[in-house]
């Protein structure tokens, strides 16, 4: 099993580490960070498989990712 | 646990400016991360650029300097030959470094200036507010050009990496793509590469980077990966240009 760390107050939202993601695992959340954006999060934590596409993706380096 | 990705301590804590999706961010990390990964933090000087990228100095954590516009191949050139053990890279948006500061390029090519150019290509005057560049694809829509690019009024797209490929200044010179992850993988590499090159002493490299810009291109996210991997790849064919042994 792996794990995701997300900067939430960090993540603009703009969903490109959702389209990534192999085992389509992230999506945004209902929620308003403080800048105003729905962050990412994760639907089923214990699925990842730790590839780190998502992270490689985001240009704001919102995701760290442990296995 | 073992930590397969977090980020690189090459950039600060500040949180990047850029509009959501823009990929001036994953072309920032790819740098940071090589600069880190080849250990040469404490002797690494970047030039930060005049357009959205203006603020890279409060990102990168190694010393930073601004240029004026189109410059910064110039004031990279004096940081490199005062303390040639100095690791020197621009950044430069393509307004930058194929408009104004056109002549500043092709100088520090054709001299073999011991540099690293990280050129950022999306088609676009991002931080003005999407008006035509030199790169602009024939055809695209922009605050200046709205009715679409026209060659016959405008001239065509300049091709950076193959022009300057035509001199024999240049060490290495390579264009990549950043819209999806194995694309992302081969930019770190030919970006990696550039920075070896430079280390080794053999001169000049380049890589230009082919980036988005979903603001100006009115674009979301994806549809404005979809739209560089559909439109501008084309145009600007990926590749090393040039590679001396
Ligand atoms: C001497 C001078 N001329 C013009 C400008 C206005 N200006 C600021 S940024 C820019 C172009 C930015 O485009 P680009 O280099 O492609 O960077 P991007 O924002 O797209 O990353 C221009 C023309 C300026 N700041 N200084
Ligand atoms: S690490 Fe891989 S599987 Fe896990 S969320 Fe990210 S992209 Fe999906
Ligand atoms: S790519 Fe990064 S900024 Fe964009 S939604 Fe995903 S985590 Fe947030
Ligand atoms: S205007 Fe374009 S290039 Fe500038 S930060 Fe926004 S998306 Fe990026
Ligand atoms: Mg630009």
């Amino acid at each position: 099993m792996a794990k995701l760390t997300i900067d939430r107050e960090t993540c603009k939202g703009c969903g490109l580490c959702a389209d990534v993601c192999p085992k389509h695992l992230l999506a945004l959340s209902r929620e308003i960070n403080a800048k105003g954006y729905h962050p990412i999060g994760i639907t089923d934590q214990e699925a990842c498989i730790g590839c780190a596409f998502c992270a490689r993706m985001c240009p704001d380096a919102v995701i760290k990712v442990e296995k | 646990m073992a930590v397969v990705y977090e980020k690189t301590k090459l950039l600060t804590d500040k949180p990047l400016h850029y509009c959501p999706g823009c990929t001036h961010g994953i072309i920032h990390r790819l740098v940071a991360e090589v600069i880190d990964e080849l250990g040469v933090q404490e002797k690494t000087i970047g030039i930060a650029p005049v357009g959205c990228a203006v603020f890279a100095y409060d990102y990168f954590n190694c010393d930073m300097m601004e240029a004026a516009h189109g410059r910064a191949p110039a004031v990279a050139t004096g940081c490199k030959r005062v303390n040639p053990k100095n690791v020197v890279f621009t950044y430069q948006g393509d307004g930058d470094l194929a408009s104004i500061g056109a002549a500043e390029i092709t100088h520090a090519a054709t001299r073999g200036e011991n540099i690293t150019v990280i050129f950022v290509n999306n088609a676009i005057y991002g931080m003005t507010g999407g008006q035509m560049a030199p790169t602009t694809l024939p055809g695209q829509v922009t605050t200046t050009s709205p009715y679409g690019r026209d060659p016959k009024l405008c001239g065509y797209p300049i091709r950076v990496s193959e022009m300057l490929a035509t001199l024999d200044g240049p060490a290495f010179i390579a264009r990549v793509s950043v819209h999806d992850v194995k694309h992302i993988m081969e930019a770190k590499k030919a970006i990696r590469k550039a920075f070896e090159m430079q280390i080794a002493g053999k001169g000049f490299s380049m890589v230009e980077v082919l980036s988005a810009c979903p603001t100006n291109w009115g674009m979301t996210p994806q549809e404005a990966l979809k739209w560089l991997a559909d439109n501008m790849i084309p145009q600007y064919p990926l590749g090393v240009k040039k590679e001396v042994e």
